[in-house]
């Protein structure tokens, strides 16, 4: 969800994209990271672990403790929390590391 | 290669003011951040600092933020890099940085070191579940970027930090569960513990979390009162449904270049972790290194401003740039950071600092 109304902030109504989550189109604001886009539209598991496949999401939100890995545009391990977001990013869950062609 | 006289690593409140210092003597600096925009974590501090004017109380972190990076854009001697990781430092005093995504190499005579901390977590099952964030993320989520990281929230940590945030999110429209503190007491603002209070979130002190609980994202998580030796007691535990947790429990120093470097580190748990020794100009055990800020250990955002400073000042006078102001500009500087770090909640920093900082040299 977005903030809408907030005491101190403003968030100015900005330009929506779209760009696609394992196939599925979602809308999100393009330059915000794409973690904040996944977050408004309410996905919260970004990856599987690659030991024993557990459910993983966002934890710093700036880059420092690599949660977030998501395969971008087929580049695995892209941190999500820091990437901006690009209309007809093809944005993918990762399993395990990822596959490095 | 890129020459330079001061290579300032980080655009945080640290390194923003050491650079602006530094280049108002007359260096020439090169300011390099790896996000791409500067400020650090200044820029979602939506609070109104404490301190003296001097290091800007009473305004608002993220005002902060803008004042500064509005000054070093204006200052011709710095020059900025975004989006630009560093990620070496050699012994021949070259410096790698990937810049925009293309390699480059700097030779900077002296690096002030301004990288900040990391969040920590916590040991408790099930610590990975998505919906589990630091709390510095769910600040980033809410006060940078507009999202709302969770509809009812729990905070573990009465910190400034923790009382702080779980205040941010009630402005933002979430709901705050309570608040979870192991000490017996609150440690963070009394100013703004007591606005929690008067919104009529319950601040469980003596009590620490168990387990969280969840199949793909967080439900809930289950606390449980602590004894007077901090252990949980049986029989206490309650269960709390929330989808977000936010863990406040402390920062620790993002000190990988300092290692890479060979500067000298030592554990201080009081500073964060491990920190550079250094002296009281900020100078770490390599002859062209400083530090300042949370690298150096984890203070306010007040103090590393000030630190900033100090090391921005400083390193400029050694390479010859030396304002006539600069013996009194120092020591007011100093004197600010002394009484920063006068109050009662400043012991458990003294006392790390006591451990690190070297006999003045010089």
């Amino acid at each position: 969800m977005r903030i809408v109304n907030h005491p101190i902030l403003t968030f100015p109504k900005r330009d929506m994209v779209t760009f696609t989550l394992n196939g599925q189109t979602i809308e999100g604001i393009a330059g915000e990271p794409i973690a904040a886009a996944l977050h408004a539209a309410d996905v919260k598991v970004l990856r599987h672990s690659h030991g024993r496949h557990r459910p993983r999401g966002l934890f710093c939100a700036i880059g420092n403790c690599s949660s977030c890995l998501m395969t971008v545009d087929k580049i695995p391990n892209v941190r999500v929390c820091t990437e901006p977001l690009r209309a007809g990013m093809v944005v993918e869950t990762q399993e395990g590391k990822g596959k490095i062609v | 290669m890129i020459t330079t006289e001061i290579l300032v690593i980080g655009a945080g409140p640290a390194g923003l003011m050491a650079a602006i210092h530094a280049a108002e003597a007359g260096a020439k600096v090169l300011l390099v951040e790896r996000a791409d925009r500067l400020g650090g974590q200044l820029i979602k501090q939506t609070h109104k600092f404490f301190g003296s004017k001097a290091e800007f109380a009473g305004e608002r972190g993220m005002d902060i933020a803008e004042k500064l990076i509005n000054q070093s854009s204006d200052i011709s001697g710095i020059t900025i890099w975004k989006n630009a990781v560093v990620l070496g430092i050699y012994p021949d005093g070259v410096v790698t940085i990937s810049y925009e995504g293309a390699f480059c190499t700097a030779r900077p005579k002296k690096i002030i070191i301004a990288t900040g901390a990391s969040e920590k977590t916590m040991a408790f099952p099930n610590n990975d579940l998505p919906g589990i964030y630091g709390a510095g993320a769910v600040q980033t989520l809410m006060n940078v970027h507009g999202v709302i990281p969770a509809k009812r929230i729990l905070m573990i940590g009465a910190g400034n930090i923790g009382v702080i945030v779980a205040y941010q999110l009630l402005q933002a429209g979430v709901k705050v569960a309570g608040i979870v503190e192991a000490a017996p007491q609150v440690g963070g603002y009394r100013v703004h513990a007591a606005k929690l209070q008067r919104h009529g979130v319950p601040i469980y002190t003596s009590h620490s979390i168990q387990s969280a609980h969840g199949d793909s994202c967080l439900e809930g998580v289950t606390i449980s009162k602590l004894d007077e030796q901090w252990q949980p007691i049986d029989g206490s535990e309650q269960y709390i449904a929330v989808d977000g947790l936010c863990l406040a429990v402390g920062l620790s120093p993002l000190t990988e270049l300092l290692w890479q470097a060979g500067c000298e580190m030592k554990f201080a748990a009081e500073l964060g972790g491990y920190v550079p020794l250094r002296d009281a100009n900020m100078k770490t055990s390599h002859e062209n290194i400083y530090v300042a800020g949370d690298v150096s250990g984890v203070e306010e955002a007040s103090a590393a401003m000030v630190e900033g400073k100090l090391a921005g000042l400083y390193v400029a006078s050694v390479l010859g740039h030396k304002k006539d102001s600069f013996t009194k500009e120092f020591q007011t500087a100093k004197s600010q950071l002394s009484a920063l770090r006068s109050g009662p909640a400043s012991v458990k920093i003294c006392t790390g600092l006591s451990k690190v900082v070297l006999e003045e040299v010089g």
